[in-house]
């Protein structure tokens, strides 16, 4: 039986495009206190920011509406509280967006408690001798391109959003573990003092935040790692005592397998050096974790340890920096390669012919070489795909390589088949650099009457 | 006759800006001290000549099993900028679990 001496804390989301239904189903039958949505890759704020820059509503995320409507009816009439980072780049329009999801769903005045504090666009601009933690260079060398600041904030200010009650918690970039840690810490009352408890939690939040990662996705293998009903997959929880102990599960009467290999490969994902990864709330060590099967489905996470979180922030920049241009086609029989091959040469000469130049050029074939590069001694397919991409500041640039690669139907070597349509992306670039903590103003407002 | 990582560990890879991270999981804990020994860095390097340029330190973590290779500058400039198809080098441990070790040991287990 539960109570508050421990705490259920499940996973319904570990990115924007993640399965839906095994969170609704983790809310009807999981028993769950907490609903974490975790829906914020690296590039997502910025693209977010772009999307608020032509409608000033916008710049939540989209799948908000979805996501809310399937599970709300089920979590406000059990109580379950959702703690999510769809806020992205407009966490009070995603407020206003998820209150009239409430009403139109006839649930009445939902609260919304909003964290913002996040958008620290207005402090880094005047900061550009911050230097760049991916290649050493001053901020001011993006600041002219710069879209989007974003700190990832930490699990105390979450907590100080759940302590006002609101059914919701809704923030833009949250450290991933933070959003898992914040419903313990203001659960249990457990501070940033209090290490050994912060680890776990900390520990226990990178286990969920992939969801299915820890349930069997990504992990599969015919003959080797077999992975029993993949197809109908459940999402994790977290059992959480106060003394900081934790026990990972999944959804009950779902596919998928939870066990020391599924828990191993998440717990060093992503993790550089497993002494010292650094959240907003603490410095964890993974070094000396311990997990144990504990019944079935369910695994033991014991001995993670940590050491006081870091003076400083890490903020993400977005910025626009050109375009990456794709085109694909087809080659099969008889010296596909060669002709694959033959197409390329011929593709580099015609954009070179029109007088375009890229910052980056790529030439795959797929089958072959697209994923791991080009190695000699691997034997040639029956039919490849010839793909090209570059990246260049000249959008017609971008789209000449779609475009003459798709031409090879008419003008290339014989027997090409299949072409896409040209592609052309804006590419949102995102750089680092760190922010003394004082300098940011992470605070919480609530929508609505609690 | 040679073993492969693949027949020894598992591992998955992860992704943060131009870095991969790749872990290395034994099945049976027996196994740990040959791989400490013959999967070094440099044989890693050598595998993935072709794709990274380096540097790559290995974090030996016998607690878990377990190693995590941190692959810098793998990842074509990081999953923002990069021209690849598999953007966040996903499909980067299998590169790993192809590695042939040669211990005859070993391939006995």
């Amino acid at each position: 039986m539960k109570s508050r001496e421990t705490i259920r804390v499940g996973a319904g989301a570990g990115t924007s495009d993640d399965r839906m239904v095994p969170a609704l189903e983790l809310a009807e039958r999981g028993d769950i206190d907490y609903l974490v949505f975790e829906c914020l890759a690296e590039r997502t704020v910025s693209r977010e920011n772009l999307a608020r820059s032509k409608d000033p509503e916008l710049g939540y995320s989209p799948s908000l509406h979805a996501r809310l409507r399937m599970v709300l009816p089920t979590c406000i009439a059990k109580g379950i509280r959702i703690v999510s980072n769809m806020g992205a780049a407009n966490p009070l329009g995603g407020a206003r967006a998820a209150r009239k999801e409430a009403a139109d769903l006839g649930l009445g005045d939902v609260a919304v408690a909003v964290v913002l504090g996040d958008d620290v666009s207005s402090i880094v601009k005047h900061r550009g001798e911050l230097t760049l933690i991916e290649n050493g260079e001053p901020l001011e060398s993006i600041l002219p391109k710069m879209i989007s600041a974003n700190a990832y904030l930490g699990a105390d200010v979450v907590c100080e959003a759940l302590n006002t009650g609101a059914p919701i918690v809704l923030s833009g970039r949250v450290a991933d573990p933070s959003l898992f840690l914040a419903p313990m810490m203001h659960e249990f009352g457990w501070t940033y003092e209090d290490l050994p408890k912060i680890a776990q939690g900390t520990a226990a939040g990178h286990l969920l935040e992939c969801t299915a990662s820890v349930t069997g996705g990504c992990f599969g293998w015919p003959g080797k790692k077999e992975v029993p009903d993949l197809a109908r997959n459940g999402f994790p929880f977290a059992d959480v005592k106060a003394d900081g102990s934790v026990v990972i599960g999944k959804t009950p009467d779902t596919g998928g397998r939870l066990d020391v290999m599924t828990c191993t490969e998440q717990l060093i994902y992503e993790i550089h050096d497993p002494t010292a990864y650094i959240t907003p709330d603490c410095v964890l060590d993974i070094s000396g974790i311990a997990l144990s099967q504990d019944t079935a489905d369910r695994v033991r996470v014991a001995g993670a340890k940590a050491r006081p979180a870091t003076e400083t922030y890490k903020v993400n920049v977005g910025y626009a920096d050109g375009f990456i241009g794709e085109g694909e086609v087809s080659y099969g029989g008889i010296d596909a390669v060669a002709r694959a091959k033959w197409a390329a040469q011929i593709v580099k000469e015609r954009l070179k012919l029109q007088g375009f130049v890229y910052d980056d050029f790529r030439v795959d074939l797929i089958g072959m070489s697209s994923l791991h590069d080009q190695v000699d001694i691997r034997p040639e397919p029956y039919e490849v795909r010839l793909r090209m991409a570059g990246r260049t500041r000249n959008r017609k640039a971008a789209h000449a390589i779609g475009f003459e690669v798709r031409a090879m139907h008419m003008h290339g070597p014989g027997g090409a088949g299949g072409a896409c349509e040209p592609r052309v992306r804006d590419v949102l670039a995102v750089k680092s650099v760190l922010l003394p903590k004082n300098l940011v103003n992470a605070q919480v407002v609530v929508e609505g009457s609690l | 006759m040679n073993v492969r990582v693949y027949d020894l560990a598992h591992a998955r890879a992860g992704d943060k800006g131009n870095t991969s991270n790749i872990s290395v999981i034994c099945y049976d804990a027996r196994h740990w001290d040959f791989l400490e020994r013959e999967l070094t860095p440099d044989r890693v390097a050598d595998a993935f000549k072709h794709i990274a340029k380096g540097p790559i330190k290995r974090h030996p973590l016998r607690n878990l099993k377990a190693f995590n290779f941190v692959i810098e500058n793998a990842l074509g400039g990081g999953v923002t900028v990069s021209l690849a198809q598999d953007i966040h080098g996903k499909s980067l441990s299998n590169v790993m679990l192809a590695i042939e070790l040669p211990d005859p040991e070993a391939a006995r287990k």
